[in-house]
């Protein structure tokens, strides 16, 4: 069979699969500037010391790491509608979904990017008449979060990959794209290799910039 | 049940005469106040609901569903109403129904009584016979020859059950292999993972017309089951429902249905210009003349 | 919410049949702690391997653990499992093909684990190499210095350490073995999520109950997963290094 691939049928997908490709990007990058925020708030509850809130910031990052994302998905596309009464669409879904989710995995890279900060220069902070939020602001988290940036970037190529599970609720992302152009045209392998390629392309050259962004971060050291 | 009934005589009586001045309710309501309606669609249903090369909902049941919707705006007598789509799957098309994120599903959805305890149907525009699709190379002509081999079928669809009930029922063997989705099953049939794939008829007929080899492929065997695809609506909703009857009803009676079937199962359609040749069931043909939604199981003699 | 609840479909009988729909939620179960298990394996082996390979002064042959690494991280894992299953089959000859195809026994269940346990490999040989690089220069030297091949270096000197350091990661990546897992359903393992989407279309639509039985289950494995490694951790701490919490 592979040696009656056609790959013709490619420039035909390609507007389908573009368009596919531009919505996985959306949703990673909404989900990313969403999530790091999200999950900066949920670590400085965390570290806050308040009982409740670093309780309830623990319960949620907890189950979000322990739900697979597929079935999360699921949930939040089905739920959000029975609970507001109002329909959100899968697009919309999907990004609220991937936000909360990755809020959870991105609060753990910041909680432990917070504590690699040495806590006297929170000390020095309050003592030169700061509040803790000011000290956080402006002292701890920009450091944080420069120290985590490779860390996080990780986090983010795990995100675009897991773009792909979002054909569960048929949202159109990239390799849902090619699946439908794939059965338009009878040619489901092509389809396949053709966004593997790409899939790989876009994501070695990520990690290709994390590695330099460690090295980069390094030498600051 | 016979309440409903009674409610549901009394709102299409209302619904011919003094219908205006009835209070709005339910998706009528839902639908004047947003100007807007939604179209649950499915991608790949061919060619019920599918997308085009530029990714827009076409199809048998997309035009049906385009006339409800024309019918709805001349009722609420809207200048303008905006017809969105949301692309639905065969896992989720229920509860977004009941949710009212779609309004109406117009894709391939069997008609039957664990549906209707959930969501209301319109009437059958469509009849549908299991079957299964070979390679014509294979030989294989029945199911019974497929003891001992794998046999495909897509995860999530009635055909699971049908499948292996009639393993149960001729006390056969298959090994079977499921597809995420249709495209995936028929896959496994074209790259032999599969000797037979078990599907809806026009959904085999789609991908094989579809497929490299079209000439290679043939449909075979008894059919599994006879199910009626309708469009799906929200339950308990008098108003919507009997605008959806009179439309579909509407185009059975002056002929109009029977010209979209042609258009859509005997003529060449998009992408690629193929043609079906899909010749109207007797069973479809009865119901154009008397059009109902009953349901898969008064099908069954 | 008006949402029709009905829990007795677990104790519904499917329509082919005298199982009920509490049997196939056990019977996925099965079949998930199975695949995420057999994964697991392979992953500990083969990510072991590459990410000890990527530490060796050789270049060439910490080459070779690069390119595993960046081959099996770089594509999604769905992808990954697809091109497993359809495309692989076809680089074989002729009747190896077809015997793989049709007759090799849990095929589909073979698939997935390979794909599972090869992409879960590229992360833990992240891991491995993380620990080791993360000791001292000093230990390799002085491993060599007592007269240590590179091999015993890695054995006795190295390696123990760096997989204590590693614990709690591995922990993440072996609990995220069974999250992953579910993609299984797309080459048809009857897995958990393939029970669930099954449910729900047979049962009329009946959502939270399809969905939130499998979801405890899962969330059960995690933390069972999490629990054994907790045990590997307290079991293997070494006084006065690596505190266990």
């Amino acid at each position: 069979m592979l040696n009656n691939l056609d790959f013709s049928v490619i420039p035909l997908a390609l507007p389908a699969i573009g368009k596919g490709l531009l919505f996985s990007l959306q949703l990673t990058i909404v989900a990313m500037i969403g999530g790091v925020i999200l999950g900066t708030l949920l670590a400085l509850a965390r570290l806050s010391g308040g009982k409740w809130l670093a309780g309830a910031a623990k319960v949620y990052v907890d189950l979000m790491r322990s739900i697979p994302l597929l079935m999360m998905i699921l949930w939040f596309f089905f739920l959000i509608p029975l609970l507001t009464g109002r329909p959100v669409g899968q697009e919309n879904s999907a990004m609220i979904t991937f936000t909360l989710f990755q809020a959870a995995f991105y609060s753990e890279i910041m909680r432990a990017g917070i504590q690699s900060i040495p806590r006297g220069q929170v000390n020095a902070a309050l003592a030169i008449g700061m509040t803790y939020w000011q000290s956080m602001g402006h002292v701890v988290l920009p450091q944080a979060f420069r120290n985590m940036v490779p860390v996080l970037l990780t986090q983010t190529f795990i995100l675009f990959q897991d773009t792909s599970l979002v054909y569960a609720i048929g949202a159109t992302d990239m390799l849902k794209a090619a699946e439908n152009a794939g059965m338009l045209y009878g040619r489901t392998v092509e389809m396949y290799l053709f966004v593997s390629v790409i899939y790989f392309a876009i994501c070695f050259s990520l990690s290709m910039f994390v590695k330099y962004m460690n090295k980069r971060i390094a030498i600051i050291r | 049940m016979k309440k409903l009934h009674a409610l549901l005589a009394l709102s299409v009586a209302c619904s011919v005469g003094a219908a205006s001045a009835q209070q709005l309710e339910g998706t009528l309501k839902k639908v004047a106040d947003a100007k807007a309606i939604t179209l649950g669609i499915r991608e790949s249903s061919f060619p019920l609901s599918y997308l085009d090369a530029s990714q827009k909902p076409i199809g048998y049941h997309i035009d049906i569903c385009n006339a409800v919707a024309n019918a709805v705006k001349a009722k609420l007598k809207l200048a303008s109403l905006d017809v969105k789509t949301q692309a639905v799957t065969s896992q989720n098309r229920i509860p977004l129904i009941v949710n009212g994120t779609v309004d109406l599903e117009c894709g391939s959805t069997t008609n039957n009584l664990d549906r209707q305890k959930q969501v209301a149907f319109a009437p059958t525009t469509f009849v549908t016979n299991v079957r299964m699709a070979v390679k014509k190379a294979s030989g294989v002509t029945d199911l019974d020859q497929l003891d001992g081999k794998p046999l495909a079928t897509t995860t999530g669809t009635t055909s699971v059950q049908l499948v292996r009930a009639s393993e149960k029922g001729k006390n056969l063997n298959f090994k079977e292999v499921y597809g995420k989705d249709h495209a995936d099953s028929f896959l496994m049939l074209e790259t032999d993972r599969a000797v037979g794939f078990v599907m809806d008829d026009n959904l085999l007929a789609g991908l094989i017309a579809n497929s490299k080899a079209p000439d290679a492929y043939a449909i075979v065997g008894p059919a599994l089951s006879v199910e009626p695809i309708a469009i799906m609506l929200r339950k308990d909703d008098p108003q919507f429902k009997a605008i959806v009857d009179d439309t579909v009803k509407g185009l059975a009676k002056s002929g109009e249905l029977t010209k979209l079937y042609h258009k859509w199962f005997e003529s060449p359609i998009p992408p690629k210009g193929i043609n079906l040749k899909f010749a109207m069931s007797d069973e479809l043909k009865k119901l154009v003349a008397t059009p109902n939604d009953n349901p898969a199981e008064s099908f069954k003699k | 919410m008006n949402y029709h609840w009905n829990w007795d479909i677990f104790f519904q009988t499917i329509p082919s049949g005298d199982e009920t729909y509490l049997m196939w939620v056990i019977h996925g179960l099965g079949w998930t702690v199975a695949i995420s298990l057999a994964a697991w394996v392979i992953a500990l082996v083969l990510g072991s391997l590459a990410g000890i390979l990527r530490t060796v002064p050789n270049r060439r042959i910490a080459m070779i653990g690069d390119v595993w690494v960046e081959f099996f991280r770089n594509v999604p894992l769905l992808m990954q499992l697809f091109l497993w299953f359809f495309v692989v089959p076809e680089l074989l000859p002729r009747d190896l093909s077809l015997w793989v195809k049709q007759d090799m026994p849990a095929k589909e269940f073979i698939t997935a684990v390979l794909a599972l346990g090869l992409f879960t490999s590229a992360r833990v040989a992240e891991q491995v190499r993380a620990g080791i690089q993360a000791l001292p220069r000093g230990q390799r030297n002085a491993g060599l210095a007592l007269g240590f091949t590179q091999a015993q270096t890695y054995r006795y000197v190295l390696l123990p350490m760096a997989f204590r350091i590693i614990i709690p990661p591995l922990t993440s990546e072996f609990m995220n073995a069974f999250k992953n897992s579910g993609v299984a359903y797309a080459v048809g393992v009857w897995e958990l999520v393939f029970v669930s989407r099954q449910m729900v279309e047979e049962t009329g639509g009946q959502v939270i109950e399809s969905l939130l039985v499998p979801t405890v289950l899962y969330i059960v494995c995690a933390y069972a997963a999490n629990r054994i490694m907790a045990v590997v951790e307290r079991r293997s701490h070494v006084p006065g290094f690596i505190v266990a919490k």
